[in-house]
């Protein structure tokens, strides 16, 4: 399964991803740049972790209005799997692909910790290998990541099954609405979570947690 | 021209860094300190002297890029 990275000035988790991808997929993906207006044929795209454009303006602000969000847009209107972490989920939920907008920590304290998540739709094409009402592991590490959408928008989400992961077991670390911890776009083929799973893959990471999202999403047998 | 843009959160939208300001505040003395909101501020020089146009510009540069209307409210002034 072909996967490609995007890349943006100032993103820091994007050789984590890489390794992740390369080390699930058995094949290194494809890299596109900012100013790429088109990407490559894929079935996953990722957006990394990090601090694209310093964070000026709001957290993924800039990154979306890069030309290369534009191509995003276009392969995920045509069904290709698309996921963003942490700042990749900052900058979906900019970029228009997913609802809402993710806010400074309710403790304005950037937190770097483990949390458990607990799987919310386990129906889903990033979550099938998953069990339905499971709880897993994830790091995360992030000063924006209080996900916020009026009533009416979270009332869909929820109602429609697109809230994916939930922090569980009192472990919300930054207030966010319903504890939510990442969603899927309506089409479910965008997945933005603000924890890093790509760094909870393998054995040396203390744990496989995360990898499983990825076999999903890439259709590989766990 | 000069603009001036003012972008500020929605009601209801939670605010923690207006909060954290307003403890700040209440913690040096000032005593009556009710709310506060924290906000942004963009001041803009523009060419040409067409100020309907200027405003048209000024409203989809916030609904673009300057506000996330999702959270936010903005406000445009032309000097």
């Amino acid at each position: 399964m072909k996967s490609a990275v995007v890349l943006l000035p100032g993103l820091n988790r994007d050789r984590d991803m890489i390794a992740a991808l390369t080390k699930i997929s058995g094949q290194a993906p494809a890299t596109v740049w900012q100013t790429d207006t088109e990407i490559p044929d894929v079935d996953l795209i990722a957006i990394p972790g990090g601090f694209s454009f310093g964070d000026y303006l709001r957290c993924g602000a800039i990154a979306a209005r890069m030309p290369v969000m534009r191509a995003v847009a276009e392969k995920a209107a045509k069904g290709v799997t698309v996921i963003g972490v942490c700042n990749g989920f900052q900058i979906l939920v900019e970029a228009g692909l997913l609802p809402g907008a993710l806010m400074r920590n309710a403790s304005l304290k950037f937190v770097c910790r483990q949390v458990k998540l607990e799987i919310a739709n386990a129906n889903t094409m990033f979550t099938r290998g998953y069990q339905p009402g499971q709880v897993i592991r994830s790091p995360v590490a992030h000063h924006d990541g209080n996900y916020f959408a009026d009533a009416e928008t979270l009332a869909r989400l929820e109602g429609e099954g697109q809230v994916v992961f939930r922090y569980a077991e009192n472990t919300n670390p930054n207030g966010s609405i319903n504890d939510i911890a990442g969603i899927v776009n309506d089409k479910g083929n965008v997945l933005g979570l603000m924890p890093h799973p790509e760094n909870l893959i393998e054995a040396a990471h203390g744990g496989e947690d995360g990898r499983a999202l990825f076999q999903s999403a890439l259709g590989i047998a766990a | 021209m000069k603009a001036r843009i003012t972008v500020t959160l929605k009601n209801g939208v939670l605010d923690p860094q207006g909060k954290a300001i307003e403890h700040a505040l209440s913690g040096l003395g000032f005593d009556g300190v009710g709310q506060v909101r924290q906000g942004k501020v963009f001041d803009i020089e523009l060419a040409g002297t067409d100020k309907a146009k200027a405003e048209a510009d000024l409203k989809a540069m916030c609904d673009k890029l300057l506000a996330n209307t999702v959270i936010e409210n903005y406000a445009v002034e032309i000097a």
